[in-house]
C-alpha cells in the first residue's frame, strides 16, 4: 500500500467551497451513511488520501490517513500481534479509518478496553476555513492545549475533514473464549456488572434471547482459571459470534421496525418499552427493536439515565437530541467555531 | 475594567448572599492562596470566595459575567504548572467546600463526588465494594479531583489505565454565565460532540466544574513488580520496547537515571543498586496466574537486555519499598538541592537516548544539575533541574534550560506537556508546539464557552501577540535539528 497524501488537495477543495459557501459532504467508502441519512450536498471523497504513515509497535502507535482501509490497519497491525482495542464495527469492506473515527464506533470490547476516542491520540485536520490544523501527537501522555483530537471523534465530520489520525494500539490476547449461560436478561444485568466489578479477564459480555455470553481474554492461564471460575459452557463459534455482534449481522439486526440504540447505566433494569431486545456492553448499550412511539423511547431512556438513538428508520437524517438547551447552544458555537461558514455536513443536525 | 468595580461594585454583592466567612479580601487571608504547587510564580487574588452550593457557583460567575470580573477556578491547589496562579483584579473561586462524595455504585462501577473531593479518598470510599478509581497522580493524597479533569492529570499507571479523560464518565459544570450543563453520567457515552474530553484538560478555561462521575475498576488480586539495572541508559530503553514488543502492558514502567537513583537511594533507603547508569520498574497487575505468567516473562526479557541484575519483590513489603524509592524521587532531589525545577515533556520512546544526551549537554552548557526520572511505558520525562534560587540568575537559567528541554521534545515528535499542564508555566513554549492557525482555532474553542475570556485567562493557551513577542514560532519541517524524524 502506498502512502497517498492529498491533504493540500482537500484543503483547497474546502476552501472554494467555503469562499462560495458550498455545503460539502466528507465521504468516504459510504459504509457509514446508514447512520447519518442523505447528506444532500457535494461529496468530498476522501478516499484518496490514504496510506499507513507511521506504526511503532514497541510504542503502541499507528498513524495512518483517513482514508485508509480499516482492514489494512488491522491487518498491519496483526503482522505485529497487535489490534485495535476498540474492535471497531466496519459494516461494509471499504470502511475507512476516518469514517470510523468520525461516527466514533466501538464494537463489543468497548466497556472493557475503551472507546474509539479513548484510542486517539492525535489528528491532522483540515478545518472550515480550509487550513491545515494538527492537533495531540503521538505519545500517550499529552495535555497541550485542548483536546481538539479527541473532540473529532463522534462529530461525524461537522467540524473538519480528518486527514491523519494517530491511534494508541494494544497487544493481542494471547487466548479468547467464549462461554454462554442460559439465563433470563434482567439475571443476565446482574451477573455481567457484577462480574465486572471483578478481577476477571472479561472483554465482552452480551445477552441475546435466553442466553448470556461472555468473553474472555488474556493469556492461557488467566482465561482458564477465569473460565473455571465462572462456569458455563465453552462456545466454539466464540469469534464468529461476536463479529456478527459488532457488523449488526446477527438475525436479531434483521427487519424493518425502527431500529434504537439506547445508550444507559449497565446496570439499569430493563426499561418498560415493548419490543426486542440484545443487550450489549454489559448492559450499556442496549439494542432495541419497537414500533413504539419515538417520544417515548427517548423519555425511558432519559429517565433511566441515558440517551436514545433512532439507527433505522426510512429515509430520515440522524438526529441527535440533545435535552439541554445550553448544550445545544455550546454545541453550535463549536461548530461554528470550526466551521464558520457552515459548509460540512450542514444537514446533520447535532443541537 | 476600572479597579474598583471589584471591591465596590462586586464585593457587596457577593457579600449579600455568601456568608461573611466565604469571600475573603484582606491580604492577610488572601496569602494562602497566592500561588499553587508551582510556587516560583506568586500573585495575591483580588478577591477569594469559598461558595459550598452549585446555586452559589453560579450566582458568582453570573455576577462576574455582568461586571466582566475574571476567574480563576482552585482545587487543591497542588498543579505544577501556575494553573491556579491567581490575578490581581479577579477573583479566585475555591472549591475546598465541595468535598463531599454523593455516591459510590458498585454494580455500576461509579463514584459520583463533588469536585473538591481528594483523588485518595475515591478509591478510598470504593474499597469495601472491591473497587478503585484508577488515575494515581503522585499528589493523590491531596490533589481534587476537579483539578484531575481541568489538568487531565496522569499518574504512573496511565499506560494500562489511561489518563484522567478516559475515567470520567459524567461533569457538571457552570458556564461563565452561570448556566449549569450536565455531560454524560453513569454511561458509556453522550449525543453530540464529546464535550466531555474537550472539557478535562481545559485548565479552567472553559467552566467551572461542580460534580464528577468517575469509572471504578476492580481492584486487581495481585500486583507484583520486577527492578532491573542497568549500565547504559539506552538499554534500559530497549529493554522497555522489549517488554512492549512482546505483548505485555506493564501497570507501572517506570525509569530513573543514575542522578535520581543516588537520591532516592540515600533518601528511602529502597535497595536500589547506586552504580547503575538506569534502573527500570516493571509492575504486573492481573489475576494470580496472569501475573505469575507474566512474570517470569519480564524477567527473562530483562536479562536478555542486557540488565545486570533483576529482582522480584518478595512479599508485598518489598515491593511498596521497591516504589518508595520512586514515589519519593522528588522530594529526594529536594533533599540534595536548594531548589528543582521539574519538567514534563513527553516523547516517543525510541528518540529517548537522543533526547537525554542533548539533556546532559544542556546541563553542562548551563551549568545545572539534572536527575531524570521517566514514565517510560508512556514517554513521559520527568528532568529535574537542580538550582539555587538565593544565586543571582540562577533561576531564570533554569527557566531557559526548561524551556529548551520542552522544545527538545517537541522537535522528536513529542510534546511540551505530558500531565501537568500548560498553565502559565509553558505559556511560550505553546508557540513552539502550535502555529498560528492551530492558536487561532483554541481561541475559537475558548470563544464559544466564554465570548468575553473572563475564565482562567492568560492560561493555557497564549495569544498571538505574545507568540510574536516571544520569537520562538513554531518549529517547521527543514529547520529542525532531526530532519529524519517524521513528525505526524
Amino acid at each position: 500500500m502506498t502512502d497517498n497524501d492529498i491533504a493540500e488537495q482537500l484543503a483547497q477543495a474546502v476552501r472554494k467551497a467555503a469562499a462560495a459557501r458550498t455545503p460539502l459532504a466528507i465521504c468516504g467508502s459510504g459504509s457509514k451513511h446508514f447512520l447519518a441519512g442523505e447528506l444532500g450536498a457535494a461529496a468530498l471523497d476522501v478516499t484518496g488520501h490514504r496510506g499507513i504513515v507511521s506504526y511503532e509497535p514497541t510504542e503502541l502507535v499507528i498513524t495512518a490517513r483517513a482514508g485508509t482501509l480499516l482492514r489494512e490497519i488491522e491487518a498491519a497491525l496483526a503482522a505485529k500481534n497487535q489490534m485495535l482495542g476498540f474492535e471497531p464495527p466496519h459494516f461494509g469492506p471499504k470502511a475507512t479509518l476516518g469514517g470510523t473515527i468520525a461516527c466514533n464506533l466501538s464494537g463489543p470490547r468497548r466497556p472493557y478496553c475503551g472507546a474509539a476516542r479513548d484510542f486517539v491520540l492525535g489528528t491532522r485536520i483540515v478545518n472550515g476555513k480550509g487550513e491545515i490544523l494538527k492537533f495531540g501527537g503521538q505519545v500517550m501522555k499529552n495535555v497541550a492545549g485542548y483536546d481538539a483530537s479527541r473532540l473529532m471523534a463522534g462529530s461525524y465530520g461537522t467540524l473538519g475533514v480528518l486527514l491523519d489520525i494517530s491511534l494508541k494500539v494494544l497487544p493481542k490476547p494471547a487466548q479468547e473464549s467464549t462461554l454462554t449461560f442460559e439465563m433470563s436478561a434482567d439475571e443476565a444485568i446482574r451477573k455481567m456488572n457484577t462480574w465486572a466489578g471483578q478481577p476477571l479477564p472479561l472483554s465482552a459480555a452480551c445477552h441475546l434471547g435466553d442466553t448470556l455470553y461472555i468473553r474472555l481474554s488474556g493469556t492461557d492461564t488467566g482465561v482458564r482459571a477465569a473460565h473455571i471460575k465462572l462456569g458455563g459452557e465453552l462456545d466454539t463459534r466464540g469469534t464468529a459470534f461476536w463479529q456478527e455482534l459488532r457488523e449488526h449481522q446477527l438475525m436479531f439486526f434483521a427487519g424493518e421496525a425502527p431500529l434504537w440504540r439506547l445508550s444507559v447505566p449497565a446496570a439499569a433494569p430493563l426499561l418498560d418499552l415493548p419490543g426486542k431486545y440484545l443487550l450489549d456492553w454489559g448492559g450499556a448499550q442496549r439494542w432495541l427493536q419497537t414500533t413504539v412511539a419515538e417520544a417515548d423511547v427517548h423519555r425511558a431512556a432519559e429517565a433511566a439515565g441515558g440517551h436514545a438513538t433512532l439507527l433505522r428508520i426510512a429515509g430520515r437524517p440522524r438526529s441527535m437530541r440533545l435535552s439541554n438547551p445550553v448544550t445545544s447552544r455550546l454545541t453550535r458555537e463549536l461548530r461554528r467555531a470550526f466551521d464558520p461558514s457552515a459548509i460540512f455536513n450542514p444537514s446533520l443536525n447535532l443541537a | 475594567m476600572p479597579p474598583s468595580v471589584l471591591r465596590e461594585s462586586l464585593l457587596p454583592a457577593l457579600r449579600s448572599f455568601l456568608p461573611a466567612s466565604a469571600v475573603l479580601d484582606t491580604e492577610e487571608n488572601l496569602h494562602p492562596y497566592e500561588c499553587d504547587g508551582l510556587s516560583a510564580y506568586r500573585q495575591l487574588p483580588g478577591l477569594v470566595v469559598l461558595p459550598e452550593t452549585t446555586e452559589q457557583v453560579q450566582h458568582i460567575l453570573r455576577l462576574c459575567s455582568a461586571y466582566r470580573v475574571p476567574v480563576v477556578a482552585r482545587g487543591a491547589g497542588t498543579g505544577l504548572s501556575g494553573g491556579a496562579l491567581p490575578l490581581a483584579d479577579g477573583v479566585l473561586l475555591s472549591l475546598a467546600k465541595f468535598n463531599r462524595i454523593l455516591e459510590i455504585d458498585p454494580l455500576n462501577r461509579t463514584a459520583t463526588v463533588q469536585p473538591g473531593v481528594r483523588n485518595l479518598a475515591i478509591s478510598e470510599a470504593a474499597a469495601p465494594h472491591g473497587l478503585y478509581y484508577a488515575p494515581d497522580p503522585s499528589s493523590q493524597i491531596a490533589c481534587s479531583i476537579g483539578g484531575n479533569v481541568a489538568e487531565n492529570a496522569g499518574g504512573v499507571h496511565c499506560l494500562k489505565y489511561g489518563l484522567t479523560v478516559h475515567n470520567v464518565l459524567g461533569l457538571k459544570f457552570v458556564t461563565i454565565d452561570g448556566e449549569l450543563v450536565t455531560l454524560g453520567g453513569k454511561v458509556l457515552d453522550a449525543p453530540g460532540y464529546d464535550l466531555l474530553a474537550l472539557f478535562t484538560g481545559s485548565e479552567g478555561m472553559l467552566g467551572v466544574i461542580t460534580e464528577v462521575t468517575v469509572k471504578l475498576l476492580p481492584k486487581p488480586e495481585r500486583a507484583q513488580v520486577a527492578l532491573a539495572a542497568f549500565d547504559d541508559l539506552e538499554k534500559a530503553g530497549h529493554a522497555v520496547a522489549a517488554i512492549i514488543a512482546a505483548g505485555i502492558i506493564p501497570a507501572g514502567l517506570e525509569m530513573m537515571d543514575n542522578p535520581a537513583i543516588r537520591a532516592a537511594e540515600d533518601y528511602v533507603h529502597a535497595g536500589y543498586p547506586v552504580d547503575a547508569q538506569a534502573i527500570l520498574l516493571c509492575e504486573l497487575d492481573g489475576t494470580n496466574e496472569e501475573v505469575s505468567e507474566g512474570i517470569a516473562q519480564v524477567r527473562a526479557l530483562l536479562t536478555n537486555q542486557g540488565a545486570t541484575e533483576v529482582r522480584t519483590a518478595r512479599d508485598d513489603a518489598e515491593r511498596l519499598r521497591m516504589w518508595a524509592g520512586r514515589k519519593a524521587a522528588f522530594p529526594a532531589v529536594g533533599r540534595i538541592s536548594p531548589d528543582y525545577y521539574c519538567m514534563d515533556g513527553t516523547i516517543p520512546r525510541q528518540h529517548l537516548a537522543t533526547v537525554l544526551k542533548r539533556i546532559s549537554e544542556l546541563s553542562r552548557e548551563y551549568g545545572l544539575q539534572v536527575a531524570n526520572v521517566f514514565h517510560a511505558g508512556d514517554g513521559n520525562l520527568h528532568p529535574l533541574i537542580l538550582y539555587d534560587a538565593n544565586k543571582l540568575g540562577e533561576l531564570e537559567r533554569t527557566e531557559e534550560f526548561g524551556g529548551k528541554i520542552l522544545e527538545l521534545c517537541v522537535e522528536v515528535g513529542g510534546t511540551i506537556t505530558g500531565e501537568h499542564g500548560v498553565g502559565m508555566e509553558k505559556i511560550n513554549q505553546m508557540c513552539v508546539q502550535f502555529n498560528f492557525a492551530e492558536l487561532t482555532q483554541f481561541h475559537a474553542i475558548k470563544t464559544a464557552f466564554d465570548p468575553h475570556g473572563l475564565l482562567n485567562p492568560g492560561k493555557a493557551v497564549p495569544t498571538l501577540h505574545r507568540c510574536a513577542e516571544f520569537g520562538r514560532m513554531h518549529v517547521h519541517g527543514g529547520k529542525l535539528a532531526f530532519p529524519e524524524i517524521e513528525r505526524f
